[in-house]
């Protein structure tokens, strides 16, 4: 529904710079390289011979040179700033062709990658042995062991938040926590995601991800996750105690001083993806009250659904297996298989063109519930409204990925105190007024704040969601 | 409840804020809002947005459509053509006519044009409104090159415009430099430097003499008052703006500029109230001034609103406050800072780089005022620092306090504490 049509700017394009257009053609070539590798073996052809290093380096390697080259030309000769321009007539990142089509690509991929094997027990070709193969001097390489998909679906993730991670460091070269808390989502995917688990595997140790716990791996804290680690020798006893110190105290602590971004826009690899790759799609979150509703019914049920099957499955296994057995084995096959792949993969990721990048995030992760419960009750975080400058504009809203309406609390003067915001900043970022500002609890600011205030008071100020300046009132008004 | 029945002209920030809160105060009072603009209250600031493609229409609502039933709040979508002071009846442009109570006046503002040759021919306009935006389209569709007349806030907000769809432009100014009328020299130098960063062209201490007509009625150039023709296919017209008083004459509204009230926005006929833009107050020595901003319309509708409640209350600016965007680089300014003013004395700090700057005004030993470029200041502080007359030693004691700027951003203030230090 357009409640006013502005004119024909549809027909508006932003201009290309010149030196950005070789690269796409490289891109292009390194996509049409892959491409052919793809369908080869499905029309039983043999163009390229694939599974060396020459055809790596002509697939990917074209495409992650290429669309660096891209976006490093398309930023160089712009001012710093919010680059915002054209993005509601542009196809890709408003819902057009080419966004639909790159959201069905995505999907398709997630759907052949969840499905491998059941595709293969049908009979259907097996897609994405090709790829695999592909990739697999790299898996060689880092892990000494041939690749699977997995391995397959890792680089690809990994190469999407550097590649796009290099264009927030770009497109946010003004704004350093921008800037600080890119580097630290691409650190974290690469190393801990990327790295380290091809190095564990290496050095014939349990594959782990220091970075996810329960419960979103709730592998990590099901008897027979635990149990596989405790036969593991020291390391496994090591990754045993990492994953219950970060759930139960790291994950309160930490949030209680952050606030859920420590974790959601600094660390999480599911993060990482949708603030480096989904950043172009961000406006296209839902902002509707309805969506808000929908969004705390179903996050609290999964947190709700992944607790019941946590308990059920250390209540079977201390009896024996005796009781429900099949049914808390379903339960956890299911969960398993329609919230960890169907929803935070084909829909968390395939749909980002469609529904914005945190629909994951933001409808599902039973991570972000509990952080999210801790942040509204119990944390130090904030996003301060600067007194009454603000000017309604909706730009805050617009780009929040959450889709949390922060303009509704901004031209009010009110802090902004939500369970979901993830503290990407780019609220802030936006503001053309420079209304909003990511705080840990109230600075030291003489006579104006609580910086003499007890500890306890700032906890129930937090709670209460007040105003740190709410000593000054608005003159204007009075009598 | 015959006499509860409130109506209100105008859906900009003004009528609304008002509407909202007489809500507020009166759940069962009938309230109308009339507005030919458009059916929706939206953000009248973020009209460069639409254009930009950053946002649409939608986007700049601050309330949803339902909102409005919800708070029994009637929208009429159409033009006030007059208003009968005697028998309080509205007529409108093709609805109904409308009987009132109570009327407040929010009508808002107009694009001042100055009777220059050619000002109506097609490809010129100002920009202040929706409808406005729709003939930007169109008269932008295929120009490349476009002069601004008038170089204040909304002018740079068209360059920005215009910008995006790679029209070149160029700013005619009657000044030496940017917004030198308001800005002192040393930000109006920022601005002009962000101004030549984007590659724009700016021609000062000029004023303009007509438009010139292509032959089919299109403007082909403008000649400046030296006799200069400079070639364009577009000419945006923003030397500021005046208040919209267009039904003011049919009707006996009292208007100088704009409708005339007294500081509890009431009009000299009972029963008629004006805020916002449209709104000339006089004050108690016989001066009198119009508030053209955001935030003033928004404090007229919240004080307006106890008036109309029987809780008579003054508008009252207290400590002063604005902020705006020039292309990348923001401002904010807190209390009074202006330009030249004898018995003043002005701390200023910038930086090398052209994008920062920071401006203390003292006088009699205290802070006056603030200006901040590319750096942002906490509202509240500033406010208190000002309010409370505290000298510029304390204030740089305190400086770090006011920063707003997002985390790990650089900060300025041990520099510009160093700097001030040296010359106190
Ligand atoms: C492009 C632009 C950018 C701006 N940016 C800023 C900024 O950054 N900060 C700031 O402080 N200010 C800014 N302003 C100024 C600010 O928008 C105005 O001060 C404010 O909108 C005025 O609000 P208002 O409610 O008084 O009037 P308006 O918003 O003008 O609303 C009045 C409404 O009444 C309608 N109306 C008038 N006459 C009639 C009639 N006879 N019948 C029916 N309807 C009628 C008008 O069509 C209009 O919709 C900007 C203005 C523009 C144009
Ligand atoms: S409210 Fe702001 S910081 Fe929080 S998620 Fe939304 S855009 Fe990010
Ligand atoms: S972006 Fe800033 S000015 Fe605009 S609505 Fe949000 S807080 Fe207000």
């Amino acid at each position: 529904m357009s409640l006013i049509q502005i004119g024909n700017v549809k027909a508006k394009k932003n201009k290309i710079p010149t030196l950005a257009k070789p690269f796409a053609v490289i891109t292009f070539i390194g996509f049409l390289f892959l491409a052919v590798i793809f369908f080869q073996p499905l029309l039983k052809l043999k163009l390229i011979n694939f599974g060396n290093w020459a055809s790596l380096t002509l697939s990917l390697g074209l495409i992650v040179f290429g669309s660096l080259g891209w976006i490093y030309y398309n930023f160089a000769n712009t001012i710093p700033g919010i680059k915002h321009n054209n993005i509601f007539f542009n196809s890709t990142m408003r819902r057009g062709l080419i966004g639909w089509s790159f959201g069905i690509l995505i999907t398709g991929f997630y759907i052949v990658l969840y499905f491998y094997e059941k595709f293969k027990a049908w009979g259907i070709p097996p897609l994405l042995d090709s790829l695999i193969q592909t990739v697999n001097p790299l898996s060689l390489l880092l892990s000494g062991q041939n690749a699977d998909r997995w391995f397959l679906y890792g680089t690809f993730y990994t190469m999407a938040v550097l590649i796009m991670g290099v264009r927030m460091l770009l497109k946010y070269r003004h704004n350093r926590y921008q800037q600080i808390r890119t580097l630290s989502v691409m650190f974290f995917q690469l190393g801990f995601a990327f790295l380290i688990p091809a190095f564990l595997k290496a050095i014939k140790q349990p594959e782990f991800y220091f970075t996810y716990f329960w419960p979103l791996k709730p592998d990590y804290l099901f008897p027979w996750g635990v149990k596989n680690l405790t036969g593991k020798g020291s390391v496994g006893m090591f990754m045993i105690c990492w994953g219950i110190v970060m759930t139960f105290i790291a994950t309160p602590v930490l949030t209680y001083f952050f606030g859920k971004r420590w974790y959601c826009s600094w660390v999480c690899g599911c993060g990482g993806l949708a603030e480096t790759l989904g950043d172009p799609f961000r406006q296209n979150s839902d902002k509707s009250e309805k969506a808000w509703i929908l969004e705390r019914w179903l996050i609290h049920s999964v947190l709700l659904a992944i607790i019941f099957i946590t308990i059920l499955l250390w209540t079977n296994d201390y009896f024996g297996r005796s009781i429900l057995g099949g049914f808390t084995y379903t339960a956890k096959e299911w969960y398993g298989f329609y919230i960890g792949a169907i929803f935070s993969g084909v829909i968390g990721v395939g749909f980002y063109p469609i529904l914005g990048s945190r629909v994951w995030c933001r409808f599902g992760c039973p991570m972000a519930a509990i952080l999210g419960i801790l942040q509204r009750s119990f944390s130090k975080f904030r996003i301060t409204v600067n007194g009454d400058q603000c000017i309604s504009c909706g730009n805050c809203s617009t780009y929040c990925e959450m889709g949390i309406d922060v303009r509704a609390y901004a031209q009010r003067g009110e802090n902004i105190v939500r369970s979901s915001c993830v503290g990407c900043g780019v609220c802030a970022a936006v503001c053309p007024r420079g209304v909003l500002a990511l705080e840990n609890g109230p600075r030291k600011i003489g006579r104006f704040t609580g910086s003499n205030k007890n500890p306890l008071a700032i906890i129930k100020d937090s709670l209460l969601n007040r105003e740190i300046y709410s000593e000054s009132k608005k003159q204007y008004s009075e009598k | 409840m015959a006499s509860n029945n409130l109506v209100i002209i105008g859906n900009g920030i003004a009528g609304i804020t008002t509407a909202l809160e007489y809500r507020k105060l009166n759940p069962e009072s009938k309230i109308t809002v009339i507005s030919g603009e458009s059916q929706y209250f939206y953000s009248r600031t973020a009209l460069m947005y639409i254009f930009m493609g950053h946002m649409e229409f939608e986007n700049t609502i601050p309330y949803p459509p339902d909102f409005w039933k919800k708070q029994k709040i009637d929208l009429v979508f159409d033009w006030v053509e007059k208003v009968d002071t005697n028998s309080k009846i509205l007529k409108l442009k093709n609805t109904d006519n409308i009987f009132y109570d109570k009327l407040v006046l929010a009508t808002g503002s107009i694009s001042n044009k100055f009777g220059w040759p050619g000002q109506d021919l097609d490809g010129v306009q100002g920009l202040y409104s929706l409808q406005d935006l729709e003939l930007l389209e169109k008269n932008v569709l295929n120009a490349k090159k476009a002069i601004i007349v008038g170089g204040g806030l909304i002018g740079i907000e068209l360059a920005e415009m215009l910008h995006s769809r790679g029209i070149h432009v160029t700013f005619l100014i009657r000044e030496n430099l940017y917004w030198n009328s308001v800005l002192p020299d040393e930000e109006s130098k920022l601005v002009v430097h962000a101004i030549k960063s984007e590659h724009f062209d700016l021609i000062r201490k000029t004023n303009l003499k007509e438009i010139v007509d292509n032959g089919n009625g299109r403007v082909s150039g403008i000649i400046t008052e030296f006799d200069q023709k400079i070639e364009c296919d577009f000419v945006g017209l923003t030397p500021g703006v005046s208040p919209n008083v267009s039904i003011a004459k049919d009707s006996n509204l009292p208007i100088k500029k704009g409708y005339l009230v007294n500081k509890y926005l009431e009009t000299e006929i009972t029963d008629i109230y004006a805020c916002g833009d449209c709104a000339e107050i006089v004050k108690d020595d016989g001066t009198s001034k119009i508030w053209p901003l955001w935030y003033t319309g928004k404090m007229h509708g919240e004080v307006l609103a106890q008036t109309l409640s029987g809780n008579k209350t003054e508008f009252k600016m207290g400590v002063f406050f604005n902020s705006a965007k020039f292309l990348d680089l923001e401002y904010q300014t807190y209390g009074d800072v202006f330009r030249d003013r004898i018995g003043e004395k002005h701390h200023y700090w910038q930086s090398e780089d052209k994008n920062h700057s920071l401006r203390l005004v003292e006088k009699e030993g205290v802070l006056i005022g603030v200006n901040v470029m590319g750096i942002r200041y906490r509202h509240r502080v500033c406010e208190d620092w000002i309010k409370n007359k505290l000298t510029i030693k304390k204030v740089l004691t305190l400086l770090e306090d006011a920063n707003f700027d997002p985390e790990f951003s650089k900060k300025f203030e041990p520099e510009i504490i160093n700097k001030f230090r040296g010359a106190l």
